[in-house]
């Protein structure tokens, strides 16, 4: 039987595109389930003023999350994330304040301290082969002692209100026009982007998506993203703050990073079988530093947003559930644990989740003790959805 | 004939205690195919590891067209133009047939993936194999394992190598699957490759090898031709001495 580009069937870059939008869709739908639940419980956790603090909540541990999924999907971990944004939140602080250095050092430094963080990490990963979770436990312990070392007897530093850094996290909003800017530029660079592929799918004689393929997912870009825009500008609603803009963006470059270079399909294959990708010639142990390096940088942006959104930093920085909610969120958005299989989305999903639980509970005045509990099932849900999913596929 | 493309001489590698290859000498030539035979824990896939870059010798060359090269690891033979297919095949499970077949070679178009000239190539290479795969943007996980031994030849075929090495490519499959594989073979040498088989099925080695190099607790115990009879190579994978055998060359 002789193999016909684009034979019969659906064609193969339209079942690629299924496969990932069915990835993501179970979360997306509980997402809006949670959504549903607790509009209906408490009116005002839909009011987009609360929706917008949803947003700004979730961006500091979201930027974490992010890069607790690239080493997931390296089929690494990393435990101590909340430690080290903690710890870069304490330098930030005590640079710019204590030791009066202007706030772009204090933060070039935070994040060269994550930078670091995960080249130690990736040395141990891949020079001694120890694992992940053991000496990232260590650096948990180790880098929460030099987060108190920094903070010194104090144990907490305000940063000062008018600085540029503080005022655009706390409140730095897109102003309307520019956000519907960027709506429009999206979609109209989405779409040129599908139909260039297409074009170039279609001269190679390959399978290719229909012109009204494109024009749905176009129209379904266009009517989410006008959605979140009008929503979050409604009434009195401050809009996309900055720290958004800046997770959102780190998101969409990793998703790009992820799926269309060749460092990205290192890092899957790697994380999905790390054997045979060092057979097929795959740099594993560059694949593995860098995810760890991606992550460590990405888990001090984080700690500096949270800083800069708390406009200080304390012994409680980045302590306590930091890193479970950034690790939970990862797996709850669809990442998986074993490795390979997962999805820069994962993490707006997955914190989006979190957050949303919390945020709700709270304006219903229930517990941080209900609130540990109810993401405690949603995180076992989470990873008995993975693991059967897993158990399936190898079935 | 030229000379042999790809050459062992005196390679020793041992594990531990263990002596896997002593002093072996194998010479590899084009439009030929050596089969290496020999019982389990012969040395036959160190032998194949050695060739391919995964294991390093630890006395003796290996020399491409007459020169000495190191082959540190998979990534360097394939540069010279020695590709292998091991026995796990080394497919990533949760990546589809395109990415496997361009995995760690991938075809770039300024700083992103150029999957259009990645399908295009994955096609022609399985089309040049006559290969029965339905289907590329698939994960190779679904495929069956005639067509997962496919995929793992058409990467090694990918950049046209000049030695490609299969080690066991037939021990997991199924009779017209064995046939399959086999075919693939004849194609390979048709089409100019060297080609190094590893197998402990001498039976089928019969059908496609033009010499047979028995291995036999790490030494070469003998070279025969082609159409050696399978007692004859039983006899010599097994120690079992059959005096005035036909095809024998004595080399050692």
């Amino acid at each position: 039987m002789s193999a016909q580009p684009g034979g019969t069937g659906l064609p193969g870059a339209v079942w690629q595109r299924v496969r990932i939008g069915t990835g993501l869709l179970p979360i997306v739908a509980a997402l809006v389930g949670i959504w549903l639940v607790l509009g209906a419980i408490n009116p005002a956790f839909l009011a987009p003023e609360n929706l917008v603090n949803l947003t700004l909540q979730s961006a500091p541990v979201g930027v974490i999350a992010l890069g607790v999924v690239l080493v997931l999907l390296v089929g690494e971990i990393d435990l101590s994330v909340g430690s080290l944004s903690g710890l870069a939140a304490a330098v930030v602080a005590v640079g710019s304040v204590t030791l009066g250095w202007p706030v772009a050092l204090a933060i070039g430094v935070a994040l060269a301290c994550g930078v670091v963080v995960g080249l130690g990490y990736g040395a141990l990963s891949t020079r001694l082969g120890l694992p992940s979770f053991v000496f990232t436990l260590a650096g948990l312990l180790f880098l929460a002692g030099v987060q108190l070392r920094v903070l010194g007897p104090l144990g907490s530093i305000n940063l000062p209100f008018e600085s540029w850094f503080v005022r655009s996290v706390q409140q730095g909003f897109l102003p309307a026009g520019v956000a519907w800017a960027l709506v429009v530029a999206v979609v109209v660079a989405s779409a040129a982007g599908q139909l260039a592929a297409r074009a170039r799918r279609r001269r190679a004689d390959l399978a290719c998506a229909s012109v009204p393929q494109v024009a749905v997912r176009t129209f379904v870009l266009a009517a989410v993203l006008s959605l979140v825009v009008a929503y979050l500008y409604l009434g009195s609603a401050r809009g996309i703050g900055y720290s958004v803009v800046l997770f959102a963006l780190l998101v969409v470059v990793t998703d790009v990073l992820l799926r269309r270079t060749r460092w990205g399909r290192s890092v899957r294959a790697v994380g999905g079988d790390r054997r045979a990708a060092m057979l097929a010639g795959v740099p594993v142990r560059r694949t593995v530093v860098l995810c760890f390096v991606a992550c460590s940088t990405l888990a001090a942006l984080g700690g500096v947003l949270a800083a800069g959104r708390l406009g200080a930093a304390n012994q409680g920085t980045g302590g306590a559930d930091t890193y479970l909610v950034a690790i939970a969120a990862a797996v709850i958005g669809g990442t998986s644990l074993f490795g390979g299989r997962g999805s820069a989305w994962s993490a707006v999903l997955g914190v989006l989740v979190i957050q949303s639980i919390a945020n709700g509970l709270t304006l219903m005045n229930v517990d941080q003790a209900a609130r540990y509990m109810v993401t405690g099932a949603v995180l076992l849900l989470a990873i008995v959805i993975d693991m059967l999913m897993r158990k399936r596929r190898e079935a | 004939m030229s000379g042999p493309v790809l050459s062992l001489r005196g390679v020793s590698k041992r594990f531990g205690g263990v002596r896997a290859l002593v002093d072996v000498d194998a010479d590899v030539h084009e439009h030929e195919v050596l089969a290496v035979v020999g019982d389990n824990g012969a040395g036959k896939s160190t032998l194949a590891g050695v060739l391919a870059g995964a294991h390093r010798p630890d006395a003796g060359q290996v020399l491409l067209d007459g020169r000495p090269v190191l082959l540190d690891s998979p990534a360097v033979a394939r540069s010279l133009g020695i590709a292998a297919v091991f026995q796990e095949l080394a497919l990533v499970d949760d990546l589809d047939v395109v990415e496997n077949v361009f995995l760690g070679h991938e075809t770039v178009r300024g700083p992103l993936l150029d999957e259009v000239a990645m399908e295009r190539e994955a096609w022609r290479l399985l089309d040049q194999l006559a290969a029965s795969v339905p289907e590329v943007r698939e994960p190779v996980r679904t495929l069956s394992g005639g067509q997962r031994q496919v995929v793992a030849v058409a990467r090694a075929l990918l950049g046209s190598p000049r030695v490609v090495v299969l080690d066991e490519p037939t021990a997991s499959l199924g009779v017209r699957q064995t046939a399959e594989v086999l075919n693939l073979i004849v194609r390979l040498r048709e089409r100019g490759h060297a080609v190094v088989l590893v197998s402990h099925q001498a039976g089928d080695l019969q059908a496609v090898a033009d010499r047979i190099l028995v291995l036999r607790l790490g030494r070469v115990h003998d070279v025969f031709d082609g159409d050696a009879s399978y007692e004859d190579l039983l006899a010599a994978m097994t120690g079992a001495v059959r005096p005035g055998a036909p095809h024998r060359r004595g080399q050692r």
